[in-house]
């Protein structure tokens, strides 16, 4: 290597970050345009299934819980819609690699390409899913509040998050090809222990605080559920995730630049 | 200008599966591919390239020869930069470009005007630069109305024209290759291989897997003979071609 400054340095890791970013999207929005195609509505069939659920397990657990619908409903709207988005992003992450081994063994691409493309992707199925919301809160007329625009911080905070554990889970589940079914059961308790079907008000006292306190789940959705439901996300939920979002990309970059001359062996 | 410079390079290629015992109790046994060994976790490693020096410079245009499993193309992805060396020193300077899969990222359910764009972003051209050529480029693969029609219902000579047309436009200064790319019909082949030549001309350092003795002795003027990820011969075309064609 030859001595860079280090502005050049600087110039050229960011060249590449936008390389690598808009090379992503390109990807990710053609893996959604894969969707429409011969298909008229395209991704919002999944978006109509989402709403039929929603729709059923309200009236199921609402019945149980003898929730008013226009507290329930939007709570678990939300609450299913961005549990997709975030499960997503961790399911897909952990195949982020396998399934581009034929372009990592062929181009010597940043790894970040294929993780910012399955960032990108969902982020696009959440702009599908959506809709959803937006029916439930006109449909509940609920009305709007300025608090509605934290979602923005908490949005972009919890994207960084689940990069981090995207990159991370695509880089050992490369090595170890039993994890991801371990995520995705993981995944699968995850949606119990969070507050998505059940709201946190009907598990009192102790054991409700530990399940919502210790679940990084809850903090994730709680700083994307609460603003648009029309409250502040407790302070405790932003330094969760903030915490664990600097924590984590600390171990991902730690252990990528360990690793990153191997995982085209490992495919 | 460009460079490439091998010291000591080796790869050991892991292989992890359930069936790594039975392969380590046929350890060192020579066989098609490299040499098998074992790391010290016990994983079965194929040992694809060892020792490998040489440097190439501008004007060199080097061929590969060998069997089937010799290390030609493990070879072709550290020149490409996939394979990191697990022994030695890689130095390459200069900016490369594969023509191995000319296919690589072509969407089949897509378009032939969005796979150009697609393919061209991995290429590492932008939008801007793809929208500039994009007359040329469906111009030269003569697919006419069909450049609107998903990828899906071309032909396989189609196909190719339009991976070509797109993969082609490039001009990198080191060019890696696996055989020559031969496309499409008699009239469109003296097209490419035109066009394939102007490329390979405007190159500096070109890099060539082949079986041919004919693209050998034509393209080259430098041969590298590998044997079970070791270099055999570096030499001029028609000393390695005596050698190896017999």
């Amino acid at each position: 290597m030859n001595k860079l400054e280090p502005v050049i340095l600087i110039y050229l890791i960011l060249l590449r970050l936008w390389f690598a970013i808009s090379l992503a999207c390109t990807l990710g929005w053609n893996d959604i345009r894969g969707r429409y195609r011969r298909s008229v509505i395209g991704p919002f069939w999944i978006t109509i299934s989402m709403g039929v659920m929603i729709a059923c397990i309200a009236l199921v657990f609402g019945g149980i819980f003898k929730a008013p619908m226009g507290e329930y409903l939007p709570f678990l709207a939300s609450g299913i819609i961005f549990w997709t988005f975030i499960s997503g992003i961790i399911n897909e992450g952990c195949t982020g690699f396998v399934s581009a081994e034929g372009m990592i063994k062929q181009l010597p691409l940043p790894f970040s390409v294929h993780i910012f493309r399955v960032v990108w992707r969902n982020v696009l199925m959440l702009a599908h899913h959506i809709v959803i919301l937006l029916l439930v809160l006109l449909l509940m007329g609920k009305s709007v509040s300025p608090i509605v625009l934290l979602v923005i911080p908490g949005f972009v905070l919890v994207v960084f998050c689940l990069s981090w554990l995207a990159f991370f889970l695509a880089i050992i589940c490369t090595r170890y090809r039993d994890l991801p079914q371990i995520v995705a059961s993981l995944l699968q308790i995850g949606f119990y222990f969070t507050p998505i079907i059940w709201m946190p008000s009907l598990i009192p006292g102790r054991l409700g605080s530990v399940i919502l306190n210790f679940n990084p789940f809850y903090h994730v959705l709680e700083l994307l559920r609460t603003p648009l439901l029309g409250s502040l996300p407790a302070a405790s939920s932003w330094f969760v995730v903030g915490a664990i979002t600097i924590l984590g990309w600390g171990l991902t970059l730690l252990s990528f630049a360990r690793v990153k001359h191997r995982i085209a062996y490992w495919l | 200008m460009a460079s490439i410079h091998f010291s000591h390079a080796g790869v050991d290629i892991p292989i992890f599966n359930a069936y790594s015992r039975s392969l380590k109790s046929r350890l060192m046994h020579i066989t098609a591919g490299g040499r098998l060994s074992a790391d010290a976790n016990g994983h079965v490693l194929v040992r694809a390239l060892h020792d490998i020096d040489f440097s190439f410079t501008d004007g060199d245009r080097v061929g590969l020869v060998g069997h089937n499993g010799a290390g030609k193309s493990t070879l072709l992805r550290v020149l490409s930069g996939v394979y990191a060396p697990t022994h030695g020193q890689v130095h390459l300077q200069g900016q490369v470009a594969s023509l191995i899969d000319v296919s690589l990222g072509i969407d089949h359910e897509a378009t032939g005007r969005e796979n150009i764009f697609l393919r061209g972003a991995l290429l590492g051209l932008s939008k801007k630069e793809v929208t500039a050529r994009l007359d040329e480029i469906i111009e030269f693969s003569e697919l006419g109305d069909f450049i609107d029609m998903p990828v899906r219902t071309y032909s396989s000579g189609m196909h190719l024209r339009l991976a070509f047309s797109v993969s082609t436009v490039i001009r990198p200064e080191i060019l890696l290759m696996d055989e020559w790319i031969s496309v499409g019909d008699e009239g469109f082949k003296h097209k490419a291989e035109a066009r394939l030549a102007k490329l390979v001309e405007s190159t500096k350092i070109l890099v060539i897997a082949s079986h041919s003795r004919d693209l050998i002795m034509k393209a080259c003027n430098r041969v590298l003979w590998l044997e079970h990820g070791v270099i055999k011969i570096d030499g001029s075309p028609e000393d390695v071609c005596k050698a190896y064609f017999g």
